[in-house]
């Protein structure tokens, strides 16, 4: 059984954004670029499944598009046990440009279980998991914080609005997992990372696709007013301002 | 042409959200000089559908079908589609929740639509159509255009405010295509969460971090939330130490909300966890350390041991609701 992971190059999360070219674009100088969080909680969950000789996994490819800039990130995820890398060689333009490219790559190389990662910290979509699965015409399940395979059959642990369920779905399917799939984040080690030296890292060419949508600018959040102390033994004042001035109780 | 909106029911009601996003499409429906024709799947009695018109819905299409008891996003998404296709819309919205992450991408490949996803304002113009939404976990927002014929957008919870514009449209129960065959995801055990309010639903959130010391201590902050009418919260190291509920931790890679009301006790305000609390309306802030990052973000702040404040908090909170 493959497992493939996809895997987005973002700012490190503590990152004070700044912008270029006229708020067109994000200034990328001195940026540390990580693998997106939830996706290096995917790639944990699928070197959990491979280490466990019962589910019959037995690869965990990572798949990423972007340029080559990206492959310091790439070889941190090798690094971290993932077996091989595939680079699709091409700007990410928008979500559905990537999941088409991704959806490609899983057409050319066959995988059983494709994991995603609910959102990127830099765009913030969530839906190139959802994208990819429709482009296969495979089942998906989203908000997915547990994920067995018991006699070849995924079990699923998923958040709805208002509760949690339990899910099973066929084989091939893509999970969108957020927190809980994995403890917490597997680190490299030492072996791992001169392990990762000479594991493959394939370039694909893209397909040609035509992006739907375009970021044109950013902007800053709007500043907030200063913050209004109140007098620690007096915190009746507070529920007064929260009451008559804010109104929101 | 129309605007498509997906309104999700819980056991047959409707909810704050299902009507800020009927909401939402009677705006885009006005730019675009167009009506709104409300999608509702599930078993909804009439008169909780009509209410539907009360925030602009134009038509309310109720598709009532045993297959679609639980959420498969394959089924959805083909349900939502053809009735797209039916009504000629060409902006589609659906919340930017669980339901809505599931659907609106698979639904964004059906239709080659683009998708604009937790936007949290009206459109910015509708031609170019172009979306204002989050980007970067709040530190940036981008203007986003969508340069397909259809559109998606998920719209985040508590962004936008509801409008009442009453009309009277009638229910239709319409048919769908769909057959058990299709559906692939087998639901096999279903936890709801009763009682409480959600913490992604709650205008008013009392959250605790690692300056509570102990999940002991948690006791003062519960009662707090509750004589406020709102849910309880907590940093990612208090859910790591296995404190409260992982379904508490809100921030970056917990739950992203946007309550009016966001207390903050004992916590720092890591970048981490402003992430998930930025677009809350106001932040009050309780910590020991003046210092704190957590205060450049509050509009009302208290340095002091929420051990003591707590209690007196929820007394005056008591006083003053009386």
């Amino acid at each position: 059984m493959k497992v493939l992971v996809c895997i987005s190059n973002v700012p490190d999360t503590t990152t004070r954004i700044k912008f270029a070219e006229g708020n067109a674009s994000i200034d990328t100088t001195g940026i540390q670029w990580v693998i997106n969080p939830w996706d290096e909680l995917s790639l944990t969950r699928a070197l959990e499944l491979k280490d466990d000789p019962g589910t019959g996994v037995k690869s965990v490819t990572i798949a990423h598009v972007g340029p080559a800039s990206a492959e310091p990130t790439l070889r941190k995820a090798l690094a971290i046990g993932a077996d091989e890398a595939v680079r699709v060689n091409a700007e990410s333009s928008d979500a559905y440009f990537v999941a088409a490219q991704i959806a490609e790559v899983i057409r050319k190389e066959q995988f059983d279980i494709i994991l995603c990662g609910i959102e990127s910290s830099d765009y913030n979509g969530s839906v190139v998991g959802g994208m990819i699965s429709e482009f296969l015409g495979i089942p998906s399940v989203s908000a997915v914080s547990g994920l067995k395979i018991e006699n070849g059959n995924a079990v699923i642990n998923r958040e709805i609005d208002g509760g949690k369920e339990v899910v099973t779905i066929p084989l091939p399917f893509v999970a969108i997992v957020q927190k809980g799939i994995a403890k917490e984040p597997r680190i490299a080690s030492m072996r791992g990372i001169m392990l990762a030296r000479t594991k493959p890292i394939r370039t694909f060419e893209p397909v040609s696709v035509e992006p739907l949508t375009q970021i044109i600018s950013f902007e800053k959040p709007a500043p907030r007013s200063a913050c209004k102390f109140v007098d620690a033994e007096n915190p009746a004042q507070l529920i007064d301002l929260l009451m008559n001035e804010a109104k929101v109780i | 042409m129309s605007v498509l909106v997906y309104t999700e029911n819980w056991d047959g009601k409707f909810k704050k959200l299902s009507y800020e996003l009927v909401s939402y499409a009677s705006g885009v429906a006005k730019m675009l000089n167009s009506s709104v024709t409300a999608l509702s799947i599930g078993k909804v009695e009439e008169a909780e559908l009509k209410r539907l018109g009360d925030y602009g819905a134009a038509r309310i299409l109720s598709v009532d079908n045993e297959i679609l008891a639980s959420l498969d996003n394959q089924t959805y998404a083909n349900v939502i589609a053809e009735v797209a296709g039916k009504e000629n819309a060409s902006v589609i919205i659906i919340s930017n929740n669980n339901t809505g992450k599931a659907v609106a991408p698979r639904l964004s490949v059906k239709l080659k639509a683009g998708v604009g996803s937790g936007v949290s304002r009206l459109p910015l113009s509708v031609n170019p159509f172009t979306l204002y939404k989050r980007t970067y976990s709040g530190n940036a927002f981008a203007h986003v255009i969508i340069k397909s014929d259809v559109k998606i957008l998920t719209i985040a919870q508590n962004s936008f405010d509801l409008i009442e514009t009453a009309n009277n449209a009638a229910v239709e129960k319409i048919n769908v295509s769909v057959d058990n065959s299709q559906v692939k995801t087998k639901v096999q055990n279903i936890q709801k969460q009763t009682g409480k309010i959600l913490l992604t639903d709650a205008d008013i959130v009392v959250s605790g971090g690692r300056g509570m010391k102990s999940p002991d201590n948690w006791s003062t902050l519960v009662e707090l939330a509750s004589a406020l009418g709102g849910a309880t919260a907590c940093s990612r190291p208090v859910s790591d130490e296995g404190w409260r509920p992982h379904e508490e931790h809100t921030g970056q890679t917990g739950k992203i909300i946007a309550p009016n009301l966001y207390i903050a006790v004992g916590i720092s305000g890591a970048t981490q966890h402003l992430a998930g609390i930025s677009s809350s309306k106001y932040i009050v802030a309780i910590n020991t350390d003046k210092d704190a990052p957590i205060f450049e973000s509050a509009q009302y702040g208290i340095v002091g041991d929420a051990m003591k404040v707590l209690p007196k908090l929820v007394s005056a909170v008591k006083e003053f609701k009386k």
